[in-house]
């Protein structure tokens, strides 16, 4: 009964799904009435410093967001990205269409050269990741407020239950079982960047307003996880993981002179998070552009007949009903690998509780 | 698209450090301690139960134990109350016919004394009898003087025989 529900509740989030590139794109033909696949997937899969939500007959319905970058001569600015919309120049600063800093806010200098301020603006990824963050916020505070007003032994219900399994699944099987001993300390980190990640990535599939940012799919956002990992990793590492590095257990010719097995395990250090950081951004930028990909089919093919366009539509629904439900499983999957590796090189941050895992390189 | 943007580099870094302080204060580590506190409850409440039935289990053998016992000294008390009732019954029976002999003894020494007496009676009458019957006779035969003298001397005679 609940299944069947919720099967239906997810194919219908599944069809809204198809909605939001179609009215995107609606108008969206270029003068030779081609489709701009390009374009159009780079706009949706890279950020912007405006919320576009569709277009209703060449009529931008848009979210404007705050700019804020510093001038080299008025110092901090902050105004609305509505000034820099159509290609037009606010305050010394517009939107470059071409070159190095195609799509970036830029100025020009006294030389007439355009350069690149100092630019925080709250962009679409950077708003998407504050809702993201408050919806995390408020999921988690308010389940903790449900046990903290509660007896030891009370029963949750059904919504504590399910973060329950899920915090729970987490901190069990991947934190208590990598790390060991002493889990304690990182079980914060890596349950916030779990839950970080997986709702960043299910919030990516959805296509509308508050979702489909493609933020977990950028690689400031998965660098800075990656960077919070390689930091918990090598600041609380302990005396036998630096000797791992730099006199680890082999011939000692591998280590003197020539320090080959040093310098790489010291590449190690810094490859692990690299990998992270770029395992988890191509993931979900790649599952973005085959989503949209198989939308854009229902578009390519429009102008080629009647029978041609359902023919390519119902296929087009079809494969894009079977690729977000693989989105969904892939968020979850890309946020578990994300926290398991975590907590894998953690674990073998802290050898003397692992003696085992001394050899095993991931 | 592999270049990050400053930007969002800073507003991911607050973005996350925010929600990672406040979840890590305020989040997790209460929801990971609940359900530990929780797990260890249930634990020493299962644990707790098992000993319950354990020791009921054993009061109920214990309760068995004292019933069979109290079984067995009661058939052991009949038992002994039953022998000891034939022991006294056979003493008595003993002491009984021990009485009886005794009795039966002392009346039968009684009669024997009583008798002797009775005897003794007798024969001190015989005597009288005989001395009076004696003297009367001697009365008569005593007038002959001559008679006389023989007769001391031969009752001088049998006295000395006698004795």
């Amino acid at each position: 009964m609940y299944t069947g529900k919720r099967i239906l509740i997810f194919f219908g989030a599944m069809a809204l799904a198809l909605l939001h590139p179609l009215c995107a794109a609606a108008d969206v033909y270029d003068e030779e009435e081609r489709f701009p696949v390009n374009e159009i997937l780079s706009e949706h899969t890279s950020d912007s410093y405006w919320w576009h939500i569709t277009t209703i007959n060449h009529h931008h319905i848009s979210i404007y967001l705050p700019v804020i970058v510093y001038s080299e001569t008025d110092g901090w600015q902050a105004f609305s990205s509505k000034h820099l919309a159509h290609g037009e120049t606010y305050k010394g600063f517009r939107i470059a269409g071409e070159g190095k800093y195609k799509g970036k806010i830029v100025g020009n200098n006294a030389a007439g050269e355009a350069y690149r301020p100092w630019d925080i603006s709250i962009t679409k990824n950077a708003l998407a990741l504050m809702i993201n963050s408050a919806i995390m916020l408020a999921l988690f505070i308010g389940v903790a407020r449900w046990y903290r007003r509660r007896p030891k032994n009370a029963v949750p219900g059904k919504f504590v239950c399910a973060i329950e399994m899920f915090v729970m699944d987490i901190y069990d099987e991947v934190i208590r079982k990598n790390i060991g001993d002493g889990h304690q300390r990182y079980a914060p980190y890596l349950l916030t960047a779990f839950f970080f990640i997986l709702i960043n990535n299910v919030m990516g599939i959805i296509p509308l307003f508050p979702g489909g940012a493609n933020t977990t799919g950028n690689i400031a956002v998965t660098g800075i996880l990656a960077l919070c990992t390689m930091v918990a990793v090598n600041l609380f590492g302990n005396r036998a993981y630096w000797k791992e590095i730099f006199w680890p257990d082999v011939p000692v010719w591998l280590k003197v002179p020539i320090p080959i097995i040093p310098v790489i395990e010291l590449f190690g250090v810094f490859t692990k998070p690299f990998a992270l950081m770029i395992r988890l951004l191509a993931n979900i930028f790649a599952g973005h552009t085959v989503i949209l990909s198989l939308t854009f089919m229902i578009f390519v093919t429009a102008k080629m007949g009647v029978a041609m366009t359902t023919g390519m539509t119902v296929f087009s629904v079809i494969l894009s009903i079977i690729m977000n439900a693989l989105e969904l499983l892939v968020a979850y999957i890309q946020a578990y690998v994300f926290t398991m590796l975590s907590a894998v090189f953690i674990g073998l941050s802290r050898p003397a509780h692992h003696p085992k895992k001394i050899k095993t390189q991931t | 698209m592999l270049t990050p943007d400053f930007g969002l580099l800073f507003w991911m870094l607050v973005s996350f450090l925010i929600v990672l302080g406040l979840l890590a204060k305020f989040g997790f580590p209460v929801i990971t301690r609940m359900v530990t506190d929780r797990r260890d409850h249930i634990r020493q409440s299962l644990e707790a139960a098992e000993e319950a039935a354990r020791k009921l289990e054993n009061v109920k053998e214990e309760s068995l134990a004292i019933l069979d016992e109290a079984r067995h000294q009661q058939a052991s008390i009949i038992k002994k109350a039953m022998a000891d009732g034939e022991l006294l019954l056979l003493h008595a029976q003993q002491k009984a016919v021990e009485e009886t002999e005794k009795q039966v003894a002392l009346a039968r020494q009684r009669i024997e004394l009583q008798k002797e007496k009775a005897l003794g009676e007798i024969n001190a009458q015989v005597a009288m009898l005989s001395v009076d019957i004696a003297e009367k006779i001697l009365h008569r035969q005593l007038d002959d003087k001559s008679k006389e003298e023989a007769f001391i001397l031969q009752m001088l005679n049998e006295t000395d025989s006698i004795s």
